[in-house]
């Protein structure tokens, strides 16, 4: 039996962000940060993929972490960065807990449609509310760290620092909570409800707390891309936001806390570079590489690594 | 009583419009399960191809009553040089995929799209403001309305009772439904589902074209134009019942008098309410209001 | 002695099809019971009713003294009921070590074992060893090792059985129901099967509900035989009682006759 190597990978990629960072410019480190922000969101709908489900709106916890986190600034002044992402991620674990009592009993498109109206629902509210800025948001107070306001210069890497810890904390519990029997019920869950039933588990129960959980890390991932950008706006609802996490998702596969990470952290160089090159071509460049992966790598980019690994 | 009347003529007029946008989704839908992201991409790139070549025609010195038909010849175009293209080039390939895996290959498909618009049409915005201007405006209760409108509640008729008639009473409607019903057996009695498959996908997405196509004179067309009209219109399905003609003309009607009152008496719900009630929709009866019971398969 | 599963009146109707009607039957402890009738005579319907996913429309069901009768199939498998199926319910995508493994999870995860902040390798309840362990020793006493590491989806039919019947014993079952488990093997195999299965349960000491088309299947392993008709138990008692009833004899083994037929016709080959 192998012994399990993705805790100690995960350590040794926090010590290499921690310790490059200072080297790293400006541009990459916000790149990288936001890449972990959306990780987290991806790594929360890893669990629901493995249950076979597939979101089209947790672009709403998202949301909710940002908003969370920008109005806890706003309104009572709050700027501790690790208060504001795990307000976010409470509020958002809240809502989805009530939410999950009835998406819970959905499964395939009709998961996908529910999930999708009730982050247009936000969406909706958001655009139309003009002491939140309306359409165009506003701006989070720059956020400290223990209360300590870093240099400028230091700004993004302290961000990067805690979002690294962070995502590392994330990634881990993850992990462990995986291979538990209740984690671990999720393939079966995907692959046949009725034999789960009659091993006396409760499916339902299983998607519920696996929906809280993918929220949770959903609304952490939008604390930090609220803190990260400084600025919040209703498109972090929107069914383009939703996809472009599936998006990831889907190009990372579900074999590793870690793939999330990477697959954000590709989607984000993708995203830049294509960008840069062509401002025009970047999309198709995305819709290729999507197509490309579900046709050649149903399992996603991880499969990559695994089938290095194994030869 | 003059905003009731206006609130209905609104509602009616939003209504026709989300139908013909959404039919072609619902329609894909039934004969194909697929969800079709595409559909957006479609609806764009009808209004782009009406209005570049509605546009070049007036300024060739067409007469400007026949752009209504050159509207319908652009989204005719559009249909059947993408929709095969897509059906048969990609899709018939994914057809063994699950429900969601296709969705998401439409939406790979639909980025792509995004992008093949902006390297035709480049980004910047198409105005044609003739068709919509030419048929001058019309009264009702001292409020007056372009005749225009009137034109898109007759193209929603034309296509709602159109398919209507195609599904009930032709040969190869019935047949059709026969491939709704199931494919495996219809294929077995000998009927070219292939053909349908293309015929249905290219009828759809030529739905979306002149949804978009005659959309194109009332606003300026943009990049991103598609991209509402594709969460609009999966409400609009989704209220009805996914595959269901009915359900997408009564979806449409719902969303559009709903839609148009809140825009007169609480325009801060305007979109609010058109998602409040598709979750609603799904939490009550998920398979829509006109759905049929699905039979147990255990 | 004891009952240890009571089923009293129990009506079950799918609009015009009657598919249980007034069905009373008191199971004994450690007893093993066959279950026999033409397809559609109500046992499938039978074990759907105790196992919960059924809800008679009336009469009530007690284990242990205790009413069943609204539970959902989880709780009813929780507390010692367990049932195979006709059709193997295996997860397809898995092999037979992961299936075993993910139903020795369950077990452990409704015991409140090896949770989120256990350490180490934490012994399934009621077997006393890691999971690992007890899904290799579980699929030895099946006969399934040398399709240990098999996708459940490419395994043979018959083996496909013993897996689905092998998932059950995850959860140290008290009452076994057993839906057809010889239905798809060969005549000669099925006494290979049962006297297998019987081995493995009767180690573990359940009670056997079980149902087969093969009469001399049920004379040899049954200790008691339920007959069923029309939605109705027609006779109860010793395999040899039963078997030898007229109206059994007129409306559930006259439909089995072709089967014992081919059976003798085998053996004289």
């Amino acid at each position: 039996m192998t012994s399990d190597r993705t805790p100690r990978i995960l350590g040794a990629i926090l010590v290499v962000l921690l310790a490059a960072g200072p080297f790293v410019p400006q541009w990459a480190i916000f790149l990288i940060t936001i890449a972990l922000a959306k990780g987290l969101v991806v790594l929360g709908l890893l669990i629901l993929l493995r249950c076979g489900l597939v979101s089209f709106g947790q672009a709403l916890y998202y949301c909710i972490g940002a908003y969370t986190a920008g109005m806890l600034g706003r309104l009572f002044e709050v700027d501790g960065v690790l208060t504001l992402m795990l307000a976010g991620m409470v509020v958002a674990a809240v809502t989805a807990y009530v939410l999950g009592f009835l998406l819970a009993r959905y499964r395939g498109i009709f998961f996908g449609l529910l999930s999708l109206a009730v982050s247009m629902i936000l969406y909706g509210l958001l655009v139309k509310s003009e002491t939140l800025g309306s359409s165009d948001g506003f701006n989070v107070l720059p956020s400290t760290l223990f209360g300590i306001r870093p240099a400028d210069e230091w700004v993004r890497y302290a961000v990067l620092v805690v979002a690294s810890v962070v995502a590392f904390v994330a990634a881990l519990l993850v992990h462990r909570y995986l291979k538990t029997p209740l984690g671990s019920l999720a393939p079966a869950i995907k692959d046949n409800e009725i034999r789960v039933e009659y091993m006396g588990a409760s499916a339902r129960y299983a998607i519920h707390v696996n929906y809280v959980i993918a929220a949770a890390l959903a609304g952490l991932g939008g604390g930090l891309a609220a803190t990260t950008v400084g600025h919040i706006d209703p498109e972090m609802a929107y069914w383009t936001t939703s996809g472009e996490f599936i998006f990831i998702t889907i190009l990372a596969g579900t074999g590793s806390v870690i793939a999330p990470f990477l697959g954000a952290l590709i989607f984000g160089i993708i995203q830049t570079v294509a960008f840069d090159i062509s401002p025009n071509t970047w999309q198709m460049v995305l819709g290729g590489a999507l197509l490309a992966v579900i046709v050649f790598l149903p399992t996603g980019l991880w499969s990559l690594f695994r089938r290095r690994r194994a030869t | 009583m003059q905003e009731l009347v206006a609130v209905v003529i609104d509602g009616i007029i939003y209504s026709a419009w989300l139908f013909i946008a959404a039919v072609g989704l619902t329609l894909i839908y039934g004969v194909m399960k697929i969800i079709n992201v595409t559909h957006g991409s479609f609806y764009a790139l009808g209004a782009y191809a009406a209005a570049s070549i509605t546009g070049a025609l007036l300024a060739h010195g067409m007469p400007p009553m026949l752009s209504y038909a050159v509207l319908l010849g652009s989204a005719l175009l559009v249909a059947i040089v993408v929709g095969p293209l897509i059906e048969r080039g990609i899709l018939r390939f994914m057809y063994v995929k699950d429900e969601v895996v296709i969705l998401l290959i439409t939406y790979a498909l639909f980025l792509i799209l995004e992008d093949v618009i902006k390297l035709i049409w480049g980004v910047d915005p198409y105005y044609i403001s003739e068709p919509y201007g030419l048929l001058g405006s019309f009264d009702v209760a001292d409020l007056t309305y372009p005749t225009y409108n009137l034109i898109l509640v007759g193209v929603a008729i034309v296509c709602g009772a159109g398919l209507a008639w195609t599904l009930t009473k032709t040969r190869t409607g019935k047949l059709l439904v026969a491939v709704i019903h199931d494919t495996e057996v219809s294929r077995a009695m000998g009927i070219n589902v292939d053909r349908f498959y293309v015929v249905t996908f290219t009828f759809g997405s030529l739905l979306a074209a002149i949804g978009g196509a005659f959309t194109a004179p009332t606003v300026s067309v943009v990049p991103g134009l598609g991209v509402e009209v594709i969460v609009l219109s999966f409400a609009v399905v989704v209220i009805g019942g996914l595959g269901s003609l009915p359900g997408a003309a009564l979806g449409a009607v719902i969303v559009g008098l709903v839609r148009s009152a809140t825009i007169h008496y609480l325009p801060q719900a305007e979109l609010f309410v058109i998602y409040f009630v598709m979750a609603m929709v799904l939490a009550f009866r998920p398979r829509g209001l006109f759905s049929i019971a699905e039979a147990r398969k255990i | 002695m004891a009952a240890i599963l009571d089923a009293k009146g129990l009506n079950k109707s799918f609009g015009a099809v009657t598919a249980a009607s007034d069905i009373n039957a008191a199971i004994e402890q450690d007893s093993v019971v066959g279950l026999i009738g033409t397809n559609g005579a109500g046992k499938t319907t039978f074990i759907n009713m105790i196992t919960g996913y059924l809800k008679p429309d009336r009469g009530r069901i007690h284990y242990e003294g205790r009413d069943i009768t609204d539970l959902a199939p989880r709780d009813i498998t929780r507390i010692g009921i367990c049932r195979s199926f006709q059709i193997p319910q295996l997860y397809s995508s898995l092999t037979a070590y992961e299936n075993m493994l993910m139903g020795l999870g369950v077990v452990m995860r409704n015991a409140g074992v090896g949770g989120f902040f256990s350490r180490g390798r934490p012994n399934v309840p009621g077997h006393g060893r890691p999971a690992e362990e007890v899904a290799d020793a579980i699929l030895e006493r099946f006969g399934l090792v040398e399709y240990r590491d098999k996708n459940a989806q490419v395994l043979p039919g018959g083996v496909r059985k013993l897996l689905d019947i092998a998932l059950t014993m995850a959860a140290k079952p008290k009452i076994l129901l057993l839906d057809e488990p010889t239905s798809g093997v060969s005549a000669e195999e099925k006494f290979v099967i049962m006297e297998m299965i019987m081995k493995a349960v009767r180690a573990e000491g359940a009670t056997v509900l079980f149902v087969e088309h093969d009469m001399e299947v049920v004379s040899r392993f049954a200790q008691r035989v339920l007959a069923f008709y029309d939605g109705r138990i027609i006779a109860d008692g010793s395999p040899d009682t039963v078997l030898s009833d007229r109206e059994v004899k007129r409306f559930v083994v006259g439909g089995e006759l072709h089967r014992l037929d081919e059976k003798q016709g085998a053996a004289n080959a």
